[in-house]
């Protein structure tokens, strides 16, 4: 991975601002330094997953990318109380929940864009523009395929079923997939429900929720259990891995998409947003644009396994290996509506 | 005696560097939407029980970790002991995330330990029992086999001043070595000990990496879970208030507990320390007993590290790594330098004028060391941001001219955190280091026309130079293994080996996170070994016989 | 008859380098005994071989009969039963006074314990002091505290490191004897550690000199006073010079200061070149003395002056003058010597160094 020249360029900076005593003279350097085409990237997807794309972006357009990673959560905070002087040009998160509750929070502006909207299908956009999905993933059952029947899998509904008791793995309910797709039940079903679902399936576990989601598909693989709940990008990336180990755990599970007799599986996105008070706006536009772009797309679809958001994009062989599948068309700001909700349910319901 | 000025100064200090702790606290009042009903319904004795339990085991696995092998190897010789004497530090450079990483990727069900045993015994999961990594017995393992070198530098410091006097009286009056150890020297070095211990636990109650990977629900997992789960920013400061009563309840009830006796020695005399060479069985048990918590502590996990590390070498950009060391290398330098000059001045105004108003600003700091680093970030983020915000609206207002965030978004609130954070690690070893200066000295000074600073500059500081070195260096490794206050503090385009590490660990990519994870530890092993090299030298009459 | 304490030509080294040599002496049940020297003489090493403390390089150490310690064998100091009472005390300070004494007495029921205790506190007037922690005492309660835990579970024999190093030099004498007291009362055997030879004579039956790594005399504080073995013991215990003489019969000598008779043979050949101590109260002052000598220096002692003279030849005496009596420096004052018992060394250079 690179890490350019302007890197430094903006840490000295940075330095340079605390160094002058002069708080006018500063301002004035400060908006010398803002002439030259930039944009601030607030990013919750790590450095290693977005700085190429980044670093590509600022090849082509001569718009410096400055960026800085962390939870979304925090990033989220940070904005806020930096308030109307956040340098934050572009919010980044890698769930569309942290996009919801920063919406909420008023820290983004809606963006009025041609490419954007024709490009990111409607259902994964924000109806007035505040923010736009860039990637898709769904959370599947993986399951053993020597111990499980593949037809007595159905639904997320049914994980909550007594015949699996002590067969389920699934991570913590601290875990922001778990909490969208309990924001999803709770959004089909209502609380109440879901709380009763979420009993179900812990009693079904198979063991104390702990690790990530490769650690349940490993899980899954040393017959710990026989069903996993994960997102598939996790699958797709043990499976492409180096280790051999890894390679041979994620081939003993095969994916099912759950509910496709139904409303269809339980997807997530990442996506971002336009800071609302973006010092660079038009940049930070650029970049969403960017984003979209067919080169960026296959690069999410190749490098990270992710589902591009443009149906015309072609996705990776290991994605085009497990089929079509049909998705959860429910709006998906509700996943952040209820996440709260979602949280409380798994709490009453003991999952830890 | 010091200026009014200086007095004032140094106050205004203490409380400019409390304004993260006390903007936590100031949460207490504010209402939190029934988050608390939910909590006291589901989780909150969860936490309390949790945590607990987690303090508790951590406690009494750094005591037996720490206090017996710095008795062992101060007071006796075995094959080994002088390797061992500094060696039992350098788990310290191990950060607590990284060594629950690494274990967890060598035992647990999925790891290379179990597989082993499943595929030589022909075995299926469930056949066979192992210790589950990830469970509270883990998470305490794991905290204990990284903090307990905290107890055992501070118990060694205490033994190596220890009069030998005392420890000659217990034996002519028929104690043996065990009841010399267990009556007299511990004791004696309680307070020592405690000071280490209160470290140690102050760090387990602000630990969320471990706790959080191994599933433990704690007061500050709950902190988080409420913050970011529940969107309640409130309720969770609220909890991380609760969370600070308890440790200045921990605090006082040792203070009181210990109110009537004094631990300063009744003895001035010091002689060689008579190190009694084990023999037979005896040197073997010490031999194990004092190696086991560097081989578990640090050994084991460095050493996967290292294959991990060459394992990925191939997928690892070492080009950049150049630059992170340096940003750590920097941010751990500037902090510690910082946080030792801050350290030494509190001290020393404390020590001349020990009022109340300074003994309690003084009190309110040392709770930074045990507030989790994004909750102190937070805590620096909001005065931070509301002071630039202020001068920004301030000068458009008279000049017409915006300022933006003037410090906010800059290394200096990062360095800002880390001081809020590590300072009472500093200030605690050197106000244990002044302690040990009689106020016969200060007046010696005194009588002789010095001033205040002078006798600072020429009188503690020549006698505080191990204890100077040992607080700098101590806040020098644990701003090399923080992480959160960093990642959310820190400017654009700024990267540690700790962000590092945490960004690809967090993307359940382990083995890849070896080679930064073990470039942290290098870089801490140096400063650790002074550490211990300096503790060894500290022995009053060090060279001279009597 | 055995010993309570016994030292058969026993040496210690310490990291090689001897420190005391060929050392012989017995103590009796009850007795008390001082090793009396200057600093560096290996007085305290000896205490600490006796202890326990250091290996002995040579000869055996017993102990009420028992063999504690021989070259290769090292009876634990924790078996021993010795006790001891360091120069600083080492009081424990995370215990109260009572803890501090009961902290020996483990093999003993509750109320025995309580017993011993009380008594102790009786015997050394620390009542008041048992609940107390020892940074409260001052050095003198430290002393009978140390002295009280030292004693608590009856040693075989109690060990002083300089026990008054620490205390007001007008107390010395008068705790001396009271401790003394306190240590016959329980019938203790005890040695003690000193450079001041009126503690010394304050508290002990016997009392050795040491030099050097050596044992100069082991003897009774009279013995050692007016029958010292060397001129080093009889230059280091009590005041006095050596004045030349020349031996004139087997009973007397001849110095500057007339003739001088002893009650009993000198040993010396007719004619031989002899140093004689002279103590100051054998020097006496009198007006109507033909002999008469100058007045260098005077020191006030309250009731005394000690003055210090010079004879004509310019040889150095002591003597004690009550406090009425005043001369000033300079003057020519007349004396006499009066003393029935000589004592009586070849000449030495080393002896003509008079104080």
């Amino acid at each position: 991975m690179l890490f350019g020249s302007q890197r430094r360029g903006s840490e000295t900076r940075s330095f340079k601002k605390v160094c002058l005593s002069s708080v006018a003279t500063l301002s004035l350097l400060a908006a010398g330094i803002l002439s030259a085409a930039e944009v601030n990237v607030y990013s919750a997807r790590e450095e290693n997953l977005i700085k190429p794309i980044l670093d590509r972006f600022s090849e082509q357009t001569g718009i410096t990318v400055n960026l800085i990673t962390g939870g979304a959560d925090e990033l989220i905070t940070r904005m806020d109380l930096e308030g109307a002087n956040s340098p934050a040009d572009v919010l980044l998160t890698v769930d569309v929940g942290r996009l919801h509750r920063a919406e909420e929070m008023g820290l983004l502006q809606p963006v009025e864009s041609d490419v954007l909207t024709s490009l990111v299908p409607e259902q994964y956009r924000d109806a007035e523009g505040h923010w736009f999905s860039v990637s898709l993933r769904s959370r599947v059952i993986v399951y053993d395929k020597e111990r499980v029947d593949p037809a007595e899998l159905s639904t997320y509904e049914d994980l909550a079923d007594p015949k699996w008791a002590g067969k389920i793995c699934i991570r913590s309910s601290s875990n922001i997939y778990n909490q969208s797709l309990t924001a999803s039940l709770v959004s089909h079903h209502g609380a109440e429900a879901t709380e009763e679902w979420a009993r179900g399936l812990v009693a079904n576990m198979a063991r104390n929720p702990q690790g990530g989601d490769r650690d349940q598909i490993a899980a899954v693989a040393i017959g710990q259990c026989e069903l996993a709940v994960v997102n598939t990008y996790y699958l797709a990336g043990m499976l492409n891995a180096t280790s051999a180990d890894q390679q041979e755990q994620a081939q003993a599970v095969a994916v099912f998409w759950p509910n496709q007799d139904g409303r269809g599986a339980h997807i997530n996105v990442s996506g971002a947003g336009v800071s609302e008070h973006a010092p660079n706006r038009a940049e930070a536009i650029q970049l969403l644009e960017y984003m979209v772009s067919d080169e960026a797309q296959i690069w999410y679809a190749e490098t990270n396994n992710e589902y591009p958001i443009r149906p015309d994009i072609p996705v990776s062989d290991t994605l085009e290996s497990w089929g079509e599948f049909k998705a959860d068309p429910v709006a998906l700001d509700q996943l952040g509506i209820h996440n709260t909700e979602a949280v409380r349910v798994m709490d009453r319901a003991g999952w830890r | 005696m010091i200026k009014h000025g200086a007095i004032i100064a140094i106050i205004a200090l203490c409380l400019l560097l409390s304004v993260p702790v006390l903007t936590v606290f100031s949460s207490i009042g504010s209402a939190s939407d029934g988050v608390w009903a939910h909590l006291a319904d589901t989780l909150l004795w969860d936490y309390i029980a949790q945590s607990l339990m987690l303090m508790t085991g951590v406690g009494l696995l750094v005591l037996v970790l720490g206090v017996a092998p710095a008795w062992l190897v101060t007071m006796n010789r075995f094959p080994g002991s002088r390797l061992l004497e500094w060696a039992l530090v350098l788990p310290l450079a191990m950060p607590a995330y990284i060594i629950a990483y690494t274990y967890t990727g060598m035992l647990d069900v999925t790891g290379p330990v179990q597989g082993f045993i499943r595929d030589t015994f022909d075995l299926r999961f469930g056949d066979y029992w192992f210790p589950q990594i990830r469970s509270l017995g883990g998470a305490i393992t794991m905290l204990s086999l990284v903090l307990y070198p905290y107890v055992y530098l501070l118990s060694r410091m205490a033994f190596l001043e220890q009069s030998v006097c005392v420890l000659e009286v217990s034996r002519t009056l028929g104690a043996g070595p065990w009841r010399a150890f267990s009556r007299v020297a511990v004791p004696l070095a309680r307070p020592a000990i405690i000071a280490g211990l209160a470290l140690v636990l102050m760090e387990t109650l602000a630990d969320y990496g471990t706790v959080q990977y191994f599933g433990i629900s704690t007061f500050t997992t709950g902190i988080f879970r409420t913050w970011f789960g529940m969107g309640s920013s409130t309720a969770a400061a609220q909890l991380s208030a609760v969370l600070m009563l308890f440790i200045l309840a921990l605090v006082l009830t040792e203070h009181w507990s210990r109110s009537r006796a004094r631990y300063h020695h009744t003895s001035t005399k010091y002689s060689r320390l008579p190190q009694i060479r084990l023999q037979g069985l005896r040197k073997w048990l010490a031999l194990i007993f004092c190696a086991a918590p560097v081989v578990l502590g640090f050994l084991v996990p460095f050493l996967q590290l290292a294959y991990w590390a060459w394992d990925t070498r191939h997928l690892v950009d070492f080009s950049a790594f150049s630059e992170l060391l340096f940003n750590s290398l920097r941010l751990a330098l500037t902090a510690a330098v910082i946080a030792l000059v801050l350290g030494l001045f509190i001290s020393y105004a404390k020590r001349l004028q020990p009022n109340l108003l300074m003994r309690s600003s003084v009190r309110v700091l040392s709770l930074g060391y045990a507030i989790p680093g994004t909750v102190i970030a937070v805590g620096v983020l909001i005065p931070f941001a509301w002071v630039d915000n202020s001068i920004d609206a301030w000068m458009q207002q008279q000049f017409g001219v915006s300022t933006g965030l003037i410090f906010s978004g800059t290394l200096v609130a990062v360095v800002f955190a880390y001081i809020v954070r590590f300072l009472p690690v500093a200030m605690n070893t050197v106000d244990a280091g002044l302690g040990k200066i009689r106020p016969s000295m200060d007046d010696a000074g005194r009588s002789m026309g010095m001033g205040s600073w002078q006798i600072l500059r020429r009188i503690h500081i020549p006698m505080l130079r191990g204890s100077l070195l040992t607080a700098s260096l101590l806040v020098f490794v644990d701003v090399l293994k923080e992480l959160p206050a960093t990642l959310i503090l820190r400017p654009f385009n700024f990267n540690t080996l700790a962000i590092r590490t945490y960004e690809l660990a967090n993307q359940e990519r382990l083995t890849e996170a070896a080679a930064s994870a073990l470039m942290i530890v290098l870089a801490g092993i140096i400063p650790v070994i002074i550490i211990s090299l300096s503790i060894s030298a500290s022995r009053p009459g060090h060279d001279a016989r009597t | 008859m055995t010993h309570a304490l016994e030292l058969n030509n026993v040496s210690v080294a310490l990291e090689k380098t001897p420190i005391v040599q060929h050392i012989d002496l017995q103590l009796n049940e009850g007795d008390i005994g001082c090793l009396l020297g200057p600093s560096g003489c290996g007085k305290t090493t000896l205490l600490r071989a006796i202890a326990g403390f250091e290996a002995v390089t040579s000869g055996r150490l017993s102990v009420a009969g028992h063999l504690v310690s021989e070259p290769g064998f090292r009876v634990p100091v924790e078996k021993r039963q010795v006790g001891m009472v360091f120069q600083d005390y080492a009081l424990f300070p995370h215990l109260s006074v009572k803890e501090n004494i009961a902290f020996g007495l483990k093999h003993v029921s509750a109320t025995e314990r309580e017993r011993r205790i009380d008594a102790l506190a009786d015997m050394l007037r620390i009542g008041e002091l048992l609940q107390a922690f020892p940074h409260r005492l001052s050095g003198g309660q430290q002393q009978r505290v140390a002295i009280a835990r030292a004693m608590a579970p009856k040693p075989r024999i109690l060990l002083l490191d300089e026990p008054f190093a620490s205390l007001d030099v007008e107390l010395r004498e008068d705790i001396a004897r009271e401790i003394r007291a306190v240590l016959k009362q329980d019938g203790i055997t005890t040695i003690l550690v000193s450079h001041n030879q009126l503690e010394a004579f304050a508290m002990a039956d016997e009392i050795g000199v040491m030099k050097a790594g050596q044992l100069l005399q082991w003897s009774s504080a009279f013995a050692l006073y007016h029958e010292p073995a060397t001129a080093y013991v009889a230059d280091f215990v009590g005041e006095g010079v050596f004045l030349p003489g020349t031996v004139v019969d087997d009973v007397s000598v001849s110095t500057e200061l007339g003739v001088l008779h002893s009650d009993q043979s000198l040993g010396h050949e007719i004619g031989a070149l002899v140093s004689v101590l002279i103590r100051p109260d054998d020097v006496i002052h009198d007006d109507d003395s033909p002999a008469t000598a100058r007045v260098l220096e005077k020191a006030f002692r309250g009731a005394e002056f000690m003055y210090t003279l010079a004879l004509d030849s310019g040889a150095r005496i002591q003597t004690l003058v009550p406090s009425h009596h005043v001369h000033a420096k300079g003057m020519q004052i007349g004396i006499r010597v009066e003393m029935d018992h000589l004592v009586v060394f070849p000449m030495e250079t080393e002896a003509s160094a008079a104080p």
